[in-house]
């Protein structure tokens, strides 16, 4: 029983579950309670960093930096903070830069990422095998190995100090190609061949049958990674020092020096450049937790 | 041609000319533009990568002579590379550890029944969507030793003030809450869908053997997922190799070099000390590394599952 591994996969007759898979209702015996218990003080305790740095943020520097912790600040709560970073005007150009810089990042990810596993999964082309290999092999690379290499190639290219160069290099996620390769293998060869016999060319199958089936996991990269892109630190940092171009987390790492001790703009611009991914991750909470449960165990 | 041949696989169906000259154009067409960024954006500079660790190459553009492996001899001598190399090895062992148990006890909680299961989700996995940056500063506020909130706590239950970031004995462990905190989400996550994944079938039956949830959860739940224990752990150990975020924005490798993880190395070698070329040779001792636990991982796992 210890070594047991196998399949988890649910017998067809319960599609349900795979939905919304939910235990069957029982009452609230003391083992739940205490479970309840427990997972309250986590959560409270994982919602600290977040409270503090709230509060932080809506007190004057005076009050923030006094020696005394105070939950409620002696002179009150205040916008002031959140008033002086909105007027450096960084947060909202850099959170612009993310965005852009994101997007089109995961634009091009998704493009080329579902042409070529659409190739490797449904055309039987010479070298196929090996370039299936040689992209599976690339998943081991880390990153770090190719900031040197990277760096002196876009300096070599006049690209260092323009967005191309934070874009480029990130386009690049063999597991995601495998992730998707997986999910049109699983798509029935049927739905394509009254196409074929219409004589319709892989283009068009792929657009236009291929691909409308594909929305779901489509998302899910899609969503691992706009979200890898957006907190990208090290190849971002690296790619540009021109203070207009600068991606959030980048950015913040400046005024860091900037600001110096002044605690309340340090939380206020911590606080508004985590944002944005939070206001998404509550309006489409469903779909990022299923999205990295399905391209997590591939991905990273 | 029939239609049946379209659904089987290359190894099967008899090749008629036309169809495959279509078929190797069309793969390569569709393989092409990845083709191009992969082997732009990863092929060259991995192949540079390793050429530049074969010469003096620096930013000043002082020396681009070959000099063959004298860049790695001097690292394998390089005290300085071999601690950071050490520290990156400590944080691995000490950040995985919690970053495994820690997301599988608020799996195992969350996934007896509790109710507003999105809100546990929610404070779980919340910081995992945080840049690191916006958690360095987070952290470095708490751990600030006059004004930090975790120092006051400590002073109010009669403990002493800890230097958390500023003991070469207690940054690392700093740094590793800090990163438990930040990631942990991502492992509850991939636990939780795994866990919701087993039949409820295994559960009612033992109940009627009369186990009660304990027993349940080490002789089915457990059992059940070690093929997802054994993936998240892999995938830990791998990130948290490439440990340099964190560590950069709090302590910057100090005090005195204690968290200095070699990523941070292969960084500031290359971009504060202007040497390329050694900085791409620890760059490939790095990589040798990682391909080392890889090949070391998927043996172990192989021979697991065999």
């Amino acid at each position: 029983m210890a070594t047991q591994t196998t399949s988890r996969t649910l017998p067809p007759t319960s599609p349900a579950r795979l939905e919304n898979p939910r235990p069957p209702r029982r009452t609230m015996t003391t083992g739940k309670i205490v479970a309840l218990v427990v997972a309250a003080l986590i959560a409270v305790l994982w919602l600290i960093p977040f409270a503090w740095a709230t509060v932080t943020a809506f007190k004057s520097e005076t009050d923030a930096a006094a020696p005394k912790v105070s939950w409620v600040p002696p002179s009150g709560f205040t916008f002031d903070a959140f008033a002086k970073v909105f007027q450096d005007g960084n947060i909202p150009l850099w959170t612009w830069n993310s965005f852009y810089t994101s997007a089109a990042i995961t634009l091009i990810t998704l493009v080329i990422s579902a042409l070529v596993a659409y190739a490797l999964s449904r055309i039987d082309f010479k070298g196929k095998r090996l370039l299936m290999g040689v992209i599976i092999a690339s998943i081991i690379i880390p990153p770090p190995v190719l900031i040197i290499p990277l760096f002196y190639q876009m300096v070599a290219l006049h690209l260092i100090d323009t967005s191309w160069a934070i874009i480029l290099p990130q386009v690049i996620h063999p597991a995601m190609v495998f992730v998707l390769k997986k999910f049109f293998d699983q798509i029935p060869r049927e739905l394509e061949e009254a196409a074929v016999m219409d004589g319709a060319s892989r283009m068009r199958i792929f657009t236009q049958i291929v691909l409308p089936l594909s929305r779901p996991i489509l998302a899910a990269v899609a969503i691992f990674v706009f979200i890898s892109a957006w907190n990208n630190f090290l190849w971002p940092f690296i790619a540009t020092n021109d203070n207009s171009l600068l991606t959030l987390p980048v950015g913040l790492q400046t005024i860091k020096s900037a600001y110096g001790i002044q605690y309340a703009q340090n939380m206020a611009s911590a606080l508004l450049a985590a944002l944005p991914l939070i206001v998404v991750f509550l309006f489409f909470q469903r779909q990022i937790v299923k999205g990295f449960a399905t391209t997590g165990l591939a991905g990273t | 041609m029939s239609s049946s041949t379209m659904s089987r696989p290359a190894t099967t169906r008899p090749a008629s000319n036309p169809r495959r000259k279509r078929d190797n154009a069309n793969g390569w067409a569709f393989a092409t533009p990845f083709l191009v960024f992969f082997l732009v954006f990863l092929v060259w500079p991995i192949a540079y990568g390793l050429y530049m660790s074969m010469t003096g190459k620096s930013l000043t553009g002082a020396n681009d002579d070959v000099i063959g492996f004298a860049n790695y001899a001097e690292a394998f001598a390089d005290a300085d590379m071999w601690h950071s190399l050490g520290n990156t090895l400590y944080f691995t062992v000490i950040s995985t550890v919690p970053l495994v148990l820690v997301a599988l006890a608020m799996a195992a909680l969350v996934n007896i029944g509790l109710p507003a299961q999105w809100l546990w989700r929610l404070s779980y996995f919340a910081p995992y969507l945080l840049a690191s940056t916006v958690v360095s500063l987070f952290f470095t506020w708490m751990y600030n030793p006059q004004l930090g909130l975790i120092n006051d706590a400590l002073t109010k239950i009669g403990l002493p003030r800890v230097a958390w970031l500023n003991n070469p004995d207690v940054a690392m462990w700093a740094i590793v809450i800090a990163t438990v905190w930040w990631t942990v989400g991502f492992n509850f996550l991939l636990y939780l869908a795994a866990m919701q994944n087993i039949p409820h079938q295994h559960y009612e039956a033992a109940s009627l053997d009369g186990a009660g949830a304990w027993r349940q959860f080490f002789s089915i739940t457990l059992p059940q997922l070690s093929p997802t224990t054994v993936m998240i752990i892999i995938l830990q150990i791998l990130a948290s190799l490439k440990i340099f975020d964190q560590v950069y924005q709090m302590t910057a490798g100090g005090p005195g070099g204690s968290t200095r993880p070699v990523v941070e190395y292969i960084f500031e070698t290359g971009f504060t000390g202007y040497r390329l070329g050694y900085s791409a040779a620890i760059s490939y001792i790095f990589f040798g590394l990682i391909v080392v636990v890889s090949i070391a991982q998927f043996v172990l796992t192989r021979r697991r599952s065999a």
